[in-house]
């Protein structure tokens, strides 16, 4: 037995499995990761199981360290500043959190969120199933709410990580925002043929606004052809609906179960990630392709999580200017201090 | 009835369109179609969301194509057409659920009294005497669509939310009715409440109430309702149910 302290946590930090399936019926919302195939690839560097409950950690940042016993920590999503003892750490990497130490994720140049996954099994009791936090029902998690300063996850069955630090070799996680894929529909006939293709044109830019239900873009507004009042139906996650001011929203991991406002296109689940992690800001474009296309880029995706992820270690004397301008290490090293 | 519209809501999730309106036949259609799939679910399927008008079927693509999918739906639709199974009426259980109407606890009754121009008594009499179908659940977990809302107690939905509604509270906007259960802010109105929980997560059935199942409302006072309210707080169950 081992014990994670969160030691700062801000607002929006949840524990994550794979989510809350089989109750959309009951209007259950599944929850689950915003980025789920950072949520699967931290799982895998550990040897977890697949959908192991996980801490999704926001752009808010998070402080821990391990009690009782060393614990193997991996970590992916995007580029956060990570460190170790005030040592950087890159985004997406393996380690052991020795008691005594401290592990912070914060913000960084790109990416909004990062999974930190430990080695073991974290003991929360589960809800329908689940672990999934979905605070707006309060359900899931720790008594249905995000992680604060002063938590403690007891992990059953730990087990340490490498002695260094060690980098993930996890090429898919690089994934530009630019360019989202989506499968039009399944109301793209409540829009004319020139409003779709106002919607694949673009731009739009991700407002600051989103959160684990959504993501808000910002762009010239889309008109509906025949009014935007339809009878409710089912939501999938990545549906981009188009309420009446004509500003599309994708629904993401804390959806409601059904809605009523015309979904024009739906984002494939490859690119779900890509759209959680634009930072506020981002401007992109969407692109239709087939549901074949689609099934490809996840049998890809599934493909390239087969193997044991490929890690190496950091030899600190080889770091390269690059490497510690996109650390921002000028930064860590005031804020380690402070 | 024409087959449904077979629509892509991305590479995992394929939707049976039945209709576009708040319809028994239609939703009958969409009953009928789930138990059918559900009855013989072809690997992959993951889970099936009924709503007014068409039925989400959420799939993994790595295990179920998308056209082998369509392929069984536009079967077992046509199936239905022709009379087969599930072709019938979909055969829900029926409940009777204790409600009270004290505007103490109905806190909107007045307003929604107003607005139709009749007594707080005649709105609760009006609710109590209908029989409801649940058409399907959303917005929240327990959160029951219902359709067969009588006519007169047709208001429009508030124009702006009010605070959060009480648990498990009966309540009306935009011509339809709703069981909600968890309280949520609302642009609809609280009409009655009931001490019956539609979501209770520590019992072994936490969700008893089914789409498909009719529900009636039987008033109590507000005494009664106390009572039954500590009753189904202890876990007992205090909704009547027939098969």
């Amino acid at each position: 037995m081992s014990l994670l302290r969160i030691d700062a946590a801000g607002p929006g930090t949840t524990l994550q499995d794979a989510g809350r399936h089989g109750y959309l019926r009951y209007g259950f919302t599944a929850a689950g990761p915003m980025d789920p195939l950072a949520h699967a690839t931290a799982n895998r560097a550990l040897d977890n199981p697949p959908g192991a409950p996980a801490i999704e950690v926001s752009l808010a940042g998070l402080a821990v360290s391990a009690e009782e016993a060393p614990l193997g920590v991996a970590l992916a999503g995007g580029e956060f500043r990570i460190a170790l003892d005030g040592e950087p750490v890159p985004p997406a990497a393996v380690l052991t959190l020795r008691p005594g130490s401290t592990l912070t994720v914060r913000a960084g140049r790109a990416g909004a969120w990062c999974t930190l996954a430990v080695a073991g099994r974290i003991d929360v009791p589960p809800v329908l199933g689940s672990v999934a936090t979905h605070t707006r029902s309060g359900v899931g998690g720790l008594n249905g709410r995000a992680l604060q300063a002063g938590d403690a996850l007891r992990i059953g069955e730990a087990r340490p990580g490498p002695g260094e630090v060690h980098a993930l070799v996890a090429p898919w996680l690089d994934r530009p925002p630019e360019e989202i894929r989506v499968v039009l529909g399944p109301q793209d006939d409540a829009f004319a043929a020139d409003q779709i293709a106002a919607f694949l044109a673009g731009p739009w830019t991700v407002t600051p606004r989103g959160d684990r239900m959504a993501c808000f873009l910002d762009g010239t507004p889309l008109t509906h052809a025949r009014g935007y009042n339809i009878v409710s139906d089912g939501i999938a996650m990545g549906a981009i609906q188009v309420p009446g001011e004509g500003r599309p929203i994708v629904l993401m991991a804390d959806r409601q179960s059904t809605g009523g406002y015309p979904k024009i296109a739906t984002v494939i689940g490859p690119d779900l990630g890509r759209l959680a992690q634009a930072q506020a800001g981002t401007r992109l474009r969407f692109r239709a392709v087939s549901v074949a296309e689609a099934v490809a880029a996840r049998r890809a995706e599934a493909e390239a999580l087969a193997p044991p992820v490929a890690r190496e270690p950091l030899v600190r004397s080889a770091f390269t200017p690059e490497f510690l301008l996109g650390r921002n290490l000028i930064g860590g090293v005031v804020d380690g201090a402070a | 009835m024409a087959l449904p519209r077979l629509l892509d809501a991305g590479e995992a999730a394929l939707v049976a369109e039945f209709g576009d309106r708040v319809d028994p036949a239609i939703s009958d259609r969409v009953l009928g179609l789930d138990d059918a799939l559900r009855a013989d679910p072809p690997a992959g399927l993951r889970e099936t969301v009924p709503t007014y008008r068409s039925l989400m079927i959420h799939y993994d693509p790595l295990v179920l194509d998308r056209d082998a999918l369509a392929a069984r739906v536009r079967a077992l639709a046509e199936g239905m057409e022709a009379g087969g199974e599930g072709a019938g009426r979909h055969a829900g259980a029926r409940w009777t659920l204790p409600v009270c109407y004290d505007p103490d606890l109905a806190e909107d009754i007045g307003a929604v009294a107003e607005a139709i121009g009749r007594p707080a008594a005649e709105v609760a009499a009006l609710h109590a005497g209908a029989e409801y179908r649940v058409y399907m659940y959303g917005f929240a977990p327990g959160f029951a669509y219902l359709g067969g809302l009588p006519e007169a107690l047709a208001v429009s939905r508030r124009a702006t939310p009010r605070p959060p509604h009480p648990a498990n509270a009966l309540m009306i906007g935009g011509g339809l009715a709703a069981v909600a259960t968890v309280p949520m802010p609302t642009g609809w109105y609280v009409v009655g409440r009931t001490p019956v929980r539609l979501y209770r997560p520590d019992q072994d059935d936490p969700f008893p109430v089914a789409v498909g199942d009719t529900l009636r409302f039987s008033p109590v006072d507000a005494a009664t309702f106390a009572s039954l309210e500590a009753r189904a707080a202890a876990g007992e169950s205090v909704a009547r149910r027939e098969p």
